[in-house]
């Protein structure tokens, strides 16, 4: 980011402090804990995340991207702690693109992900918090002709001797002019708002239904697009004939991009009836040779080979040969869709010296220098607004920039403001998934029935490839494809895994817990067969081989506990666990289950214990894990994308169904509280519900399903395999 | 020209009755809140009250609601006890489906005051939820209409 950026935003900084007639702050603020690596200059510039009002409004500047995970107003929490403002007071905005806002441990972009919000901004935000209060403090002192140390901060005002009182919004211009303490000191004491069930900031604008989406933005002349893609991976367009589609009123041109072919009209559904009277003949290339069987297949074969091996203890392979009774099991998981409620889209109003963009990003410094690379403008020309996000899980956090660069691409053809949308069918078909993979495991077990050796082939495409993240593969080992195995808790002596990441015309990404959505299923399953092949209690199995793990057996005993686990159950139901570590966050889930004649499963109830450390908001961690829980429960019962001759066979909620209302069980979320470094919660909810249903499954039917999801025809297929 | 009541007010548009309501909401009217989630009447994110009944927007053709009262999320007042239950719940997550529910649970309220599990099951399971607020939005309803709220929106 260049010299012009800082300038610039320095310039914006002054203005708007000026415009508000408050106090702005910027100051020099020391980072969190970083990543050493991704560390450089960029990351020591001057930041600004707050801003006092003379009509005491404190307004917070927030980095992060809000897609439902309450960063809007955890993050204003931090600030606020320190400030000592009264919070009533406390509102939020999006902040712009700049290096100031850029993440604290993942390098000089500005991006939100990796359940990373609350954990790499904590201490930067404490600290932008107690600056600001040093600053009015001070601005009272001299006011007063006092000592500092004689006054004190307290819900919005500055408390002096002898009763006296002046409040922020009041001191706030003052303050503005005094110099920011190089080294704010945290206050001491009992904290006021952390650990609080604090209502959202946001709720309100969403209940009215005036809070702005991407697909929301408006200006004046705008239109919409809509793009005909090609129907596989790779296709390209030979020709088109557009005069249909330009025949259909509102209907104003039709241009070729990248992506395919675009249908501009002065609203949707003119450019959906004119993207359907649109001619397209294509060029579907080696695309349409993909179909998910024979990858399946492909998979399959890979899972026996010896891959790049990410973990190694003991020897696995020789204590397998050796072992007079060897376990071994295949799991499988499909492609899915992030399928965000908002469909993708992205507005855009180009100039021939600056473009605007508004979208609901999560990966704001790349949009925006894709925006500029299409533009042919400077990245310091492109201004991106970040909307509200009608959910992310990852999905718009996309290296590829690909509903950011059509956009673009399309602004420059029309010369107005453009929105592009996708349909929900666009949105599923036009690719990013979570990876299929294909996992194979063998264990042998000592003397007393726990593992002495595993020996665990992981198969599946690598998110990171073909990316700028790719530099971040060593010795063949995407760190994100065996997270939650290679670094498994359970003590086993000998653990071996290994990966293979083949390459296809499949675009992945990463997918709401990356790389634990997969392994969890795989570790936390097996694990529990080996239990039962051992005659143990799979609870008690997973405690004995976690003695070593606090944080692991607390939430593990918490969920078993609440749920009751080893009390009677209604006939015909039975009870799974799971435990996994994911994003610095420890969660147990218990999962009861029961399965119908028809081959329908029926979960009743999830009780899941969560110790994420220190903690903001507990309500933001209830709702977190009730997210994760259902968002995983319709990846476990329902999800698959499949592709035959390179189509996508899903493309709406009929055939990629999502979990509902009168599916939804009960769930009871416990805060184990420890008091550790904070952890995620965005995430780490998902990983384990699909193996505590899977284990539930098992105890209530007998039946071990080692594929998601977990339909009718699974199960029939398992059961069968079972009888 | 299609003529209908739109909260309240009279709105009159000249486009081609084919076009669903829901876009005729959002790009003529200027009525955001109303959402686009699928377009097949799959997810409920576009409900709207047309003569007091949820119907998904999204696959009405305009034509349809000639001369007919449509309520958007926009017509809800704020002290609406539906509206106040989701704010005292702290339901929404992203939100993006936050006002097809809201729509879908005053209808729901409006012809059956004291809810059951069941009732809730059947009037809501049209509404999509991708953040999972499913167990809030049925602890709201019942707390809207006057049930004890029960945690972790449990059934029977």
């Amino acid at each position: 980011m260049s010299n012009d950026n800082g300038v610039s935003r320095r310039q914006f900084m002054k203005t708007s402090a000026l415009a508000a007639g408050g106090l702005l702050l910027a100051c020099h603020l020391p980072l969190g804990r970083r990543d050493a690596a991704a560390a450089t200059a960029e990351a020591f510039t001057p930041n600004a995340f707050l801003h006092i009002g003379t009509d005491e409004r404190v307004t917070v500047i927030v980095n992060k991207s809000e897609m439902g995970q309450g960063v809007y107003t955890s993050l204003p929490m931090l600030v606020a702690e320190e400030l000592c403002c009264d919070w009533k007071r406390v509102t939020f905005r999006p902040s712009p693109v700049a290096p100031e806002y850029n993440h604290t441990q993942f390098g000089p972009i500005m991006v939100t992900g990796g359940s990373t919000s609350v954990r790499s901004e904590w201490s930067r935000l404490s600290l932008a918090g107690a600056a600001a209060r040093e600053m009015l403090i001070a601005a009272a002192a001299q006011e007063w002709r006092v000592e500092p140390a004689a006054c004190r901060a307290e819900k919005g005002f500055v408390l002096g001797p002898g009763g006296r009182k002046l409040s922020f919004g009041t001191l706030a211009p003052k303050a503005a002019s005094l110099p920011v303490p190089k080294e704010p000191k945290l206050k001491p004491g009992a904290k006021t708002l952390l650990g609080k069930p604090l209502k959202r900031l946001d709720s309100p604008a969403k209940i009215k239904g005036t809070a702005v989406f991407g697909i929301d933005v408006r200006a004046p002349g705008m239109l919409t697009a809509l793009i005909a893609r090609p129907p596989v991976f790779g296709g390209t367009v030979k020709g088109f004939d557009a005069a249909k589609a330009k025949a259909v009123p509102g209907v104003l041109d039709v241009v070729a991009v990248d992506a395919g072919v675009a249908v501009v009209a002065d609203g949707f559904w003119p450019a959906l009836k004119g993207r359907e009277a649109l001619a397209i003949s294509w060029d579907e290339g080696d695309g349409a040779r993909v179909s998910t069987d024979a990858m399946r297949e492909e998979y399959a074969r890979l899972a026996a080979t010896p891959g790049a091996v990410a973990r190694k203890d003991g020897d696995a392979p020789a204590e397998l040969a050796k072992a007079a009774r060897r376990f071994e099991a295949e799991y499988e998981v499909p492609y899915l869709a992030h399928a965000t409620m908002e469909p993708l889209n992205c507005f855009v109003d180009l100039q021939s010296d600056s473009c605007l963009i508004r979208t609901g990003s999560q990966f704001q410094t790349g949009d925006r220098n894709a925006a500029a690379r299409v533009a042919g403008l400077k990245p310091e020309q492109v201004t991106l607004e970040t909307t509200f996000l009608g959910g992310g899980f990852g999905r718009r956090a996309c290296p590829a920039s690909d509903f950011v660069i059509e956009a673009v691409q399309v602004a420059k053809t029309v010369g107005k403001p453009v929105m592009v949308i996708r349909t929900r069918e666009d949105d599923m078909r036009a690719g990013f998934y979570r990876p299929l993979w294909r996992d194979r495991v063998a264990a042998c077990l000592d003397g007393r029935g726990y593992p002495l050796a595993w020996h665990h082939c992981i198969v599946g495409q690598s998110i990171m490839i073909g990316t700028p993240f790719e530099a971040m593969i060593r010795n063949g080992i995407d760190d994100t494809s065996v997270e939650g195995a290679a670094d498994t808790p359970y003590a086993i002596p000998n653990l071996q895994v290994e990966l293979h990441s083949p390459r296809n015309p499949v675009p992945v990404l990463w997918w709401r817990s990356v790389g634990h959505s997969h392994t969890a299923f795989v570790v936390e399953s097996f694990l529990d067969e080996l239990a039962h092949a051992a005659g143990k209690d799979p609870y008690q199995y997973r405690r004995a081989l976690l003695a070593k793990h606090p944080r692991h057996l607390k939430v593990l005993e918490t969920a078993a506990r609440k749920a009751g686990w080893g009390k009677p159950l209604p006939k015909g139901r039975g009870r799974g666990i799971a435990v996994h570590e994911s994003f610095g966050s420890f969660i147990a889930q218990v999962a009861e289950v029961s399965l119908s004649g028809d081959g329908r499963i029926r979960v009743h109830r999830v009780v899941c214990a969560v110790d994420c450390g220190r903690i903001v908001n507990p309500d933001t961690i209830e709702a977190q894990m009730e997210s994760g829980i259902t968002f995983g429960l319709s990846a476990a019962l329902h999800g698959a994308i499949t592709l035959r001759n390179g189509r996508v066979e899903q493309g709406n909620f009929d055939d990629y169904p999502l979990v509902r209302m009168a599916e939804m069980p009960t769930v009871e979320v416990h805060i184990v509280l420890s008091g550790e470094d904070p952890g995620g919660i965005g995430e780490p909810g998902v990983p384990p519900i699909a193996p505590a249903v899977a284990n539930a499954l098992f105890a209530a039917s007998g039946i071990r399903v080692r594929s998601l999801p977990l339909t009718p025809e699974t199960v029939k297929r398992a059961g069968g395999r079972a009888a | 020209m299609i003529v209908f009541l739109v909260n309240g007010k009279e709105q009159r548009v000249d486009v081609s009755p084919d076009t669903p309501l829901l876009w005729v909401l959002r790009d003529k009217l200027g009525l955001t809140g109303t959402k686009y989630g699928c377009g097949e009447g799959l997810c409920g994110a576009c409900t709207v009250h047309i003569d007091g009944r949820p119907e998904r927007s999204c696959i009405t053709p305009v034509g349809d609601v000639q001369g007919k009262k449509v309520v958007t999320i926009e017509g809800i007042p704020e002290n609406h006890p539906v509206k106040k239950s989701w704010l005292a719940q702290d339901v929404s997550q992203c939100g993006y489906c936050q006002p097809g529910q809201i729509m879908s649970a005053v209808a729901l309220l409006a012809s059956k005051p004291s809810p059951t599990d069941a009732d809730i099951d059947s009037a809501m399971s049209g509404n999509l939820c991708r953040c999972g607020t499913y167990g809030r939005i049925r602890r709201a309803i019942h707390a809207a209409g006057g049930r004890r709220a029960r945690k972790g929106g449990s059934r029977s």
